[in-house]
């Protein structure tokens, strides 16, 4: 991030400010009510999963419309091995780990067959590996053998899997929140500090990783793919690298989902949320790590915020009666506001210096 | 053996729909080399205003036939205007920009024009009146309906006359050009725009008719429905050969033929799956699609 402030000592001090203001937001959010805290963790689940696929898609160039399945794959790790599904209730420090493993195997698993497809073969069988997934936990409450009548019920199907644990720490249950030096702190509030440092360590991962050898093999991947090539670098390893710490990063946020909702259910995994997540990665600014949080945090918040504004009530109270539903309203503002952003800023909000 | 036949029929039915919706696709792929994310709800469009329209020529006192065809003109032309305005305020200012911008900006689109479909038509599922009998018909083992026969003869002569237009007319010629390579195309004369506006036109109006009869075959209509059809018509175009249009057509019966044939083995849970299970083997064996030309690895 040096781009950003030129000289150390006033990094320092942007860096403190940005520190206290990310300690306080959950407690002056909360103080509005419970449900900004919940989306406040999910802002930052989401920007796990857009930095996650923006290593794939803005450092690499592989163009990505399934991430959500690696999501997927995490939330369901957690959810079956730490529920009442099969009264299995394994700790986090299994479940986080296991997830993000089962992720990047799923990554290997879609990115061995697709590595000679290019640009938007990539992306609709990406789309494709997405839906799949999706349609397979939606039907594996019905699971039967060829050679046997039993019929298994893996995943619950359509209606979810509930009772799923919640994280803890040493037998303290995150979700129960606590009282600290006379400060009521909620289990929400907890998960977001737990959020907080997953997302920061994503930051910290991914920007590593982007300047890193290997980061500059997937730069040299996505300027030219057979430049790259001819300049030695093994392009099948790197692509599968990108997939499989794309999905790491995924496979961790949805256990962390699943954790927190203590509900999943396949609705959730949808193509919608593929590209939301591509659509914060492209809006924000591809290949550029600030840039994918502020798309992010814009694109996750923005709805919620327009949901409160665009309440029945405050229209009741503008119009005399409710003019648009709340929901529609909602999506309309949201869409027009990606094709506005996009046609007025088609690099991103916020884009790396060099594609400027 | 009959149960295959019988499934041979639905599959043609079905899968010469998706042919229609996956042209609109690929004729614009071939030319802006972009996903037309919107083109599903151009087609979801064209459905529902057909619903609404030929309800109130029946009302009217109009014959069946006479207001299915009246209704399918009005809802080319609605969608064929719903296209050329989608190029011309979202696409066309992106047309040198990054790759991923009007990708996003067609995804939006279509959401946008979803939450337009709730807003002018309404949530539910309406009804399409039966204009074209479904009493089924028997040949053999096979069963059928007008309505079915219908909807493959009309759209295989369709399809005829687009091959017709792309490959023996002036306007033809200037799509290939622009196709081929856009700015040479505008130094020999072909006015670029105008192209690939009638292209979008052209497109959408093929979209329409494919709305008209999915609602018919189906006997109704809804805001969402465009979603998944587009999505199987897409997926065919791409397992057809992006921008190619036999590959389209050959594409969409392929795939209606796979889901339909794929029930007789598979539970119809999985039914989805087919599609996108058979795109990844395809592309696994050809990248480049079943039709497609091997493009040269650029540099």
């Amino acid at each position: 991030m040096s781009g950003i402030f030129q000289d150390r000592r006033k990094s320092m001090i942007a860096l403190g400010a940005l520190a206290v203001v990310l300690v306080l937001l959950p407690f002056v959010v909360g103080a509005f009510g419970q449900a900004w805290v919940r989306i406040l963790n999910f802002t930052l689940i989401y920007v796990m999963l857009a930095l996650g696929l923006n290593v794939v898609v803005g450092v690499a160039g592989l163009l990505d419309l399934g991430y959500v399945a690696f999501y997927a794959v995490g939330a369901y790790t957690w959810s079956l091995l730490a529920s009442t599904q099969f009264d299995l209730h394994y700790p986090f420090w299994i479940l986080l780990p296991l997830g993000a493993f089962l992720a990047a195997v799923a990554g290997l698993l879609l990115g061995a067959p697709v590595l000679k497809l290019r640009g938007d073969y990539l992306a609709i069988v990406t789309l494709g590996f997405g839906e799949i997934v999706r349609i397979l936990m939606n039907n594996f409450d019905k699971v039967s053998l060829p050679w046997s009548d039993t019929v298994y019920n893996i995943t619950n199907g359509p209606r979810g899997i509930t009772g799923i644990d919640g994280m803890s720490f040493f037998g303290f249950k995150v979700r129960a929140g606590t009282e600290l030096f006379g400060l009521q702190i909620s289990g929400l509030q907890i998960y977001y500090f737990v959020f907080l440092f997953f997302a920061i360590l994503s930051v910290i991962g991914v920007w590593r990783l982007q300047h890193s050898r290997l980061g500059r093999a997937w730069q040299a991947l996505r300027e030219d793919e057979i430049a790259a090539k001819a300049m030695g670098i093994n392009v099948r390893n790197i692509k599968l690298a990108a997939f499989a710490f794309g999905a790491l990063t995924g496979g961790v946020a949805g256990g962390l989902f699943a954790a927190m909702q203590g509900f999943v259910s396949p609705e959730s995994f949808g193509l919608l949320e593929s590209v939301m997540v591509l659509a914060m990665v492209v809006l924000g600014g591809m290949g550029h790590i600030p840039g994918v949080i502020l798309g992010a945090v814009l694109l996750s918040a923005l709805p919620e915020v327009i949901r409160y504004g665009a309440d029945e009530n405050v229209q009741r109270s503008v119009f005399g009666f409710v003019l648009i539903a709340p929901e529609v309203l909602r999506n309309l503002i949201f869409s027009l506001a990606m094709i506005l952003i996009m046609l007025f800023k088609p690099a991103g909000l916020w884009p790396s210096p060099e594609r400027k | 053996m009959d149960v295959l036949l019988q499934q041979i029929v639905n599959g043609l039915v079905v899968g010469s729909v998706y042919a229609l919706v996956a042209l609109g696709y690929t004729m614009v792929y071939g030319i802006l080399q972009l996903i037309n994310f919107a083109h599903g709800e151009v087609v979801m469009i064209g459905a529902l205003s057909a619903v609404f329209s030929s309800k109130w020529m029946l009302a009217m006192g109009m014959g069946p036939i006479l207001a299915l065809l009246l209704a399918t003109l009005l809802s080319m032309l609605i969608c064929a205007t719903v296209g050329v305005l989608i190029e011309r305020l979202a696409y066309r200012p992106l047309r040198n920009a990054p790759r991923l911008a009007p990708l996003i900006t067609a995804i939006a689109m279509s959401i946008l024009l979803q939450q337009i479909g709730i807003l002018v038509f309404g949530r539910n599922y309406f009804t399409f009146p039966e204009l074209i009998s479904k009493t089924p018909l028997t040949f053999g083992h096979v069963t059928t309906t007008p309505n079915e026969i219908m909807i493959f003869v009309v759209s295989v002569l369709l399809m005829g006359g687009l091959l017709w237009l792309v490959h023996n007319t002036k306007m033809g010629a200037a799509m290939r050009a622009v196709a081929e390579n856009q700015k040479i195309a505008g130094l020999m004369g072909v006015d670029i725009n105008k192209i690939i506006a009638i292209t979008f036109a052209i497109g959408s109006a093929l979209g329409a008719i494919a709305g008209v009869m999915v609602a018919s075959n189906y006997g109704q209509a809804h805001y969402y429905m465009g979603f998944m059809l587009g999505l199987k018509a897409f997926t065919a175009a791409v397992m057809g050969g992006i921008g190619n249009l036999w590959g389209a057509m050959v594409g969409g019966l392929l795939l209606g033929l796979v889901e339909n044939v794929g029930l007789i083995f598979v539970r119809g849970d999985y039914k989805d799956i087919f599609a996108f299970v058979v795109l990844v083997v395809v592309l696994i064996f050809r990248p480049q699609g079943l039709v497609g030309e091997r493009v040269a690895e650029r540099a």
